[in-house]
């Protein structure tokens, strides 16, 4: 006996009326893309759910993959067997024992077809007693179990399904278009990329690389980060723009004090303006007010008097502690915080403004022209592309 | 010739020496340095934990490398009984342990800890219950083997860690030197908090291992120094040395997941024709583990047999490696109370997924003449 099939409840998308069909076809994509690595594996759409179709590949790394994937509420292992007693118990009995850590379970049988001898009370009975008397330490809770060991006879078959797992929540990414992530190697801009993917949302990232300032671990590191949320979703195309040449010149005719405000204000247009040849309709970063200078009411005010685009924030009312907790989950934490210089933390002014204004930043702007080297910025630009969904062959792949 | 010594050490696979080859060749920048070179080391070491990790269904940060399973098993369970000392000192173990497991619960005992040897039935089958019943309030650590080295006992592991999953301040270490790609474990679901495994069991490489250590389980360092495996093994990393042992696992699991059958029933079948042998007596239990065959030949001394054979090329041992060099008697077999005419006499096959029926045969053939030869000297 095995599971030979996983059932996926929809979240949110339920409540998008005419547009459900629209989103359910995104999920199915976004499954086939995610579960491809597993050549046998098929996903179909019936009615009000999904299911992925096994066809003999272990259950459980597919379950994984699932449960990465966002639209999705809750997800069980089901089976599919025929409408005999035997072999209901047989399913039924499997189907707990795959939930060791469950102290308590109730059946609950439902016969959309009526032909079956045995009524759905009666049906609960036997296979709730058959369960009880061939496991040890698990008791029936009719109220509030660990598990509930749904049967269901219909189309002349009975599936069995028992432990519900939870779904990544959200809705399907690719549905509500594109963000540009400003994507640092700290911990905060990769929980806003994966809390924004969770809308639906799709991601490019942006990073500011310094050589030699800043070495190839620390763009590495972002590459790794990049490629941790491209689990969640689809590929993530990183831009690493050269910020060497801008930050040495804020750092030589900028007054210090600003030094930290104009430089944001230079990433900001150099966002801008790659969204714009991307064709992207916002950014998207990991500001939390109040955690460090550049994320004072008054710093973000002047900071985002450069940009027209809509910035995404979806850490700005989240604690640090709540903000780790997030990147520990979705695995991005232990790359966060490896120790090297980023561009953030090379020419840290002793002081920085924590509540500059517009006009003096403007001021302090107006006296040299930045226009030449963000051209060039962007222009020298190089982009990587970051899947993990694929996998990847790389140069240590024969080694391994 | 024929090599049935697998559990003293496996022949290391001409895929593992390549890699070791190669990552010493092109990777011998110290991981720790900052240049370049140093982060294509760093990323190959991170590549392999990740590796590991994945393999055994647990994350990078829960793999620490080790020099073998000497080492971490020493680490388990030092490591434990120093960093939580304060809130006990008893220790659970079993009688028929390996020597790096026993000898670390003694060092431990000459620092003052109290150590519980829980007995085994004859087969070496350790009881939960009699766990259970050694647990005290002061109790921290509960080693278990997973598999015998001598006999191939396969022990309840899973039981076991239900059972100290129970007592939230005790930890349960596994060493599963033997049992790497033979019998199953699951960390997580089994709640073990420490496994230990060998390179050189597996055909990797002497000198390579690993300990995993579960999420929040702190450990006082055996090595202290630089703040390599978070902080709690320091030294530079073996990075070629690192790089086998993941490739090693990769192997020996797919082989497990391929060719575990193949392997039960080539065992079975050398069962089958050795218990045709007259006086030989089969110690190891019916459900064991799937590679090693632990026999007793009353009457005959083990080595004489282990020389006749050799002059064959035809490689077996007695009891283990590791206390081959003391006397003929097995603690093992003395443990699992057997007489001394069984455990004096005993002599341990152990397969590999390389050994083929032709060897089997060849090897009881040849074990034959070799009891015939010995008896009409």
């Amino acid at each position: 006996m095995e599971f030979d099939h996983i059932l996926i409840r929809y979240g949110e998308m339920f409540i998008k009326g005419k547009n459900r069909r629209k989103f359910e076809s995104k999920l199915q994509s976004n499954l086939i893309k995610k579960l491809k690595e597993f050549p046998s594996v098929r996903v179909s759409k019936k009615r009000e759910r999904m299911y992925v179709l096994l066809n003999g590949t272990d259950p459980h790394p597919v379950m994984k993959k699932c449960q990465q994937v966002f639209g999705i509420h809750t997800l069980s292992f089901a089976i599919k067997v025929n409408k005999s007693e035997e072999e209901i118990k047989q399913a039924a009995l499997y189907a707990i024992n795959d939930a060791p850590e469950a102290r308590t379970f109730k059946v609950s049988s439902k016969r959309a077809d009526k032909d079956f001898p045995i009524g759905s009370q009666d049906l609960n009975h036997i296979i709730g007693g058959y369960v009880l008397s061939n496991t040890e330490g698990i008791t029936v809770d009719v109220h509030n179990p660990d598990v509930e060991l749904k049967v269901e006879l219909r189309n002349g078959a009975a599936y069995i399904t028992a432990k519900d797992y939870p779904g990544a929540g959200g809705l399907p990414v690719g549905t509500s278009g594109k963000s540009l992530l400003l994507l640092s190697g700290g911990i905060d801009s990769p929980v806003a990329g994966f809390l924004t993917m969770k809308r639906g949302v799709e991601l490019e990232a942006i990073h500011f690389h310094s050589p030699p300032y800043t070495s190839e671990r620390a763009k590495q590191k972002v590459l790794d980060l990049a490629g941790e949320l491209s689990k969640y979703g689809t590929k993530v195309k990183v831009h690493i723009i050269p910020f060497t040449n801008i930050q040495q010149k804020i750092h030589r005719e900028m007054p210090e004090g600003y030094s930290m405000t104009i430089m944001r204000r230079m990433m900001m247009r150099i966002s801008e303006q790659l969204a714009d040849r991307e064709g992207i309709l916002s950014l998207n970063t990991g500001e939390s007010l109040g955690q460090v200078a550049s994320q004072t009411m008054e710093s973000m005010n002047t900071i985002n008097e450069v940009t027209n685009l809509p910035i995404l924030r979806p850490l700005a009312a989240m604690d640090k502690l709540e903000i780790i907790e997030v990147s520990r989950k979705i695995g991005t934490y232990n790359i966060s915080v490896l120790p090297y210089e980023d561009c953030c933390t090379i020419f840290v002014p002793k002081a920085p403004k924590t509540k500059p204004t517009r006009e003096k930043a403007n001021f302090y702007e107006s006296k040299v022209d930045f226009s030449q080297d963000i051209a060039e910025a962007i222009n020298q630009s190089v982009v990587v592309e970051m899947d993990r969904n694929q996998t990847e062959k790389d140069e240590f792949d024969e080694l391994l | 010739m024929i090599y049935l010594d697998n559990s003293a050490t496996t022949k290391p696979l001409p895929e593992v020496l390549e890699s070791f080859m190669k990552s010493a060749e092109s990777f011998y920048a110290n991981p720790s340095s900052v240049h370049q070179l140093g982060s294509d080391a760093e990323r190959l070491l991170t590549k392999s934990r990740t590796l590991v990790a994945d393999l055994m269904e647990l994350e990078a940060s829960e793999v620490l490398f080790t020099s073998g399973g000497t080492e971490a098993n020493n680490l388990a369970i030092k490591g434990i009984a120093l960093k939580h000392q304060n809130r006990g000192k008893h220790l659970i173990t079993t009688t028929i342990e390996h020597p790096s497991v026993l000898e670390a619960f003694h060092s431990l005992e000459s620092l003052g800890f109290e150590v519980t040897y829980v007995n085994v039935d004859e087969a070496g089958h350790v009881d939960p219950d009699e766990i259970d019943k050694a647990i005290r309030k002061d109790t921290i650590l509960v080693s278990v083997m997973s598999v015998n080295n001598e006999i191939g006992t396969v022990q309840p592991i899973e039981e076991i860690g239900r059972l100290t999953n129970k007592y939230p301040k005790l930890f349960f270490h596994v060493d599963h030197v033997q049992g790497l790609g033979k019998v199953p474990i699951h960390i997580k679901d089994w709640s073990i908090d420490l496994v230990s495994i060998s390179g050189h069991k597996i055909h990797g490489l002497k000198g390579t291992g690993a300990l995993f250590v579960r999420k929040n389980v702190s450990l006082f360092p055996l090595l202290h120094g630089g703040r390599q495996e978070q902080e709690k093994r320091a030294g530079t990393e073996n990075l070629p040395g690192i790089v086998a042992l993941a490739k090693a696992i990769r192997l020996i699991k797919q082989k497990e997941k391929d060719h575990l059958q193949e392997l039960k029933a080539l065992q079975g079948d050398l069962k089958q024709q050795l218990r045709q042998i007259d006086g030989l007596v089969i110690n190891s239990p019916e459900n064991g583990a799937p590679h090693i065959v632990n026999i007793s030949l009353p009457g005959f001394k083990p080595e004489v047999l282990i020389h006749k054979l050799a002059e064959n090329e035809i490689y077996i041992s007695t009891k283990s490696a590791c206390s081959s060099k003391q006397s003929d008697v097995s603690a093992v077999l003395e443990a699992c109370k057997l007489e001394a005419e069984r455990s004096t006499s005993s002599l341990r096959i152990s397969l590999s997924y390389q050994n083929t029926k032709a060897e089997i045969d060849q090897f009881v053939q040849a074990l034959k003449s070799a009891v015939v030869h010995v008896t009409h000297q």
